[in-house]
């Protein structure tokens, strides 16, 4: 049996699979891929030691940082389900199974659905989460950016350069991102911003043709090619369930990473610590490994 | 040796993790830039019938994403 399973390979995940290397704890690090949501950040300025780096620069370093230690790494592998056993627990992925005395869970979060008709469908197809990735795709077209946040204002200004015309679909009566960014968007000929506006369908045929919304209780229906979904995200705590979640989903742990289970750990932003940066991620990991380690001495 | 094409845009991560990959391994591949290759662009959407990148054609196979399991297999790395 291991001593622990680390779920997750971002900042949280890293440092606490480097910390669990030094410290000499025989575990598995279980990951989709090294980096999560780093990997979206265009540009860290706040990241100790980088007065600036790219998110896939630092993701590097994370990597090679890695590499300097003996891990056994199993990546391109979701785990499904957590389950507790006589003697610890049984982290399951759709591939494997790993028995071990604690766990760490350190999946992270993922993008927020819209959760309207035609949003599944058209995913890949119109829909996208990632204006930096997709982006480009929709040179010279009309499309929609759905949300009113920072993520939302970031994506509208992206797509300022790309796009014919962008529609910001905000759901509440006025946008709440930060006032430098609406400033930018605002004075942009090619954006109409339109509050209090709910999506009710995103319809097409192959690809996305159009969508619908209820603004202010009148229907308006506006034909577009694109449609970037950035309304915030959700914790990847789903996987667990015998452990306290609040309100949001995120799973609650004490100043020690310890979550209502006892064995079970959990680290970054699948967490109820407010603070979602990449720097925070990366110390809950450390002192997520730290108070392990105290936790598997009790054991033996 | 298998003919192998990217489609790709220059920001998106798993495009610059997916080219650095098969470079790494020493792959021979055609990049087409489809944020400024407009023909190339309706190319990839009708070959893999989505917009997402990257994809990735090995001969005639058509790959959605980096899925390094399914680029190995088909190119034996």
């Amino acid at each position: 049996m291991l001593e622990l399973v680390i779920i997750g390979g971002g900042p949280a995940g890293v440092t606490a699979a480097i910390y669990a290397a030094r410290k000499r704890i025989d575990f598995v690090m279980v990951t989709q891929d090294i980096g999560g949501q780093t990997a979206w950040s265009a540009d860290v300025e706040n990241y100790t030691g980088y007065q600036f780096i790219s998110g896939l620069e630092l993701v590097k370093k994370f990597e090679e940082h890695l590499k300097q230690f003996d891990i056994k790494l199993r990546k391109n592998e979701d785990v499904v389900r957590i389950k507790k056993t006589a003697l610890g627990f049984l982290t399951e992925t759709k591939k494997s199974t790993f028995e071990s005395r604690s766990v760490l869970i350190a999946s992270g979060r993922r993008p927020r659905l819209l959760n309207v008709p035609g949003e599944e469908t058209f995913k890949s197809r119109g829909v996208t989460y990632c204006a930096t990735c997709d982006g480009p795709v929709f040179a010279n077209k009309t499309v929609a950016v759905i949300g009113g946040g920072n993520s939302a204002l970031d994506a509208t200004l992206q797509l300022i350069n790309i796009a014919d015309k962008v529609y910001l679909i905000n759901a509440a009566p006025k946008l709440s991102a930060d006032a430098i960014m609406c400033q930018k968007a605002l004075t942009s000929p090619k954006v109409e911003v339109i509050n209090k506006a709910v999506v009710k369908e995103i319809y097409g045929k192959q690809f996305v043709e159009g969508i619908k919304l209820d603004v202010n209780g009148a229907l308006r229906d506006l034909p577009l090619k694109g449609i970037f979904i950035e309304i915030g995200s959700a914790p990847n705590s789903d996987i667990i369930d015998f452990v306290d979640k609040n309100d949001s989903n995120e799973i609650v742990i004490d100043q020690s990473n310890r979550t209502s289970a006892s064995g079970v750990f959990a680290a970054g932003d699948v967490t109820n610590v407010p603070e979602k940066q990449i720097v925070v991620a990366a110390g809950e990991g450390a002192k997520a490994i730290l108070g392990i380690f105290k936790y598997l001495m009790t054991l033996s | 040796m298998p003919t192998v094409k990217v489609y790709s845009t220059p920001t998106c991560p798993y495009c610059i993790r997916l080219k650095e990959y098969l470079k790494q391994h020493g792959v021979i591949f055609e990049n087409i830039d489809v944020s400024l290759d407009q023909k190339g662009l309706q190319e990839m959407i009708d070959v893999s019938g989505q917009m997402g990148v990257p994809v990735v054609k090995i001969d005639s196979e058509i790959i959605v994403g980096f899925d390094q399991e399914r680029i190995d297999g088909k190119l034996g790395l």
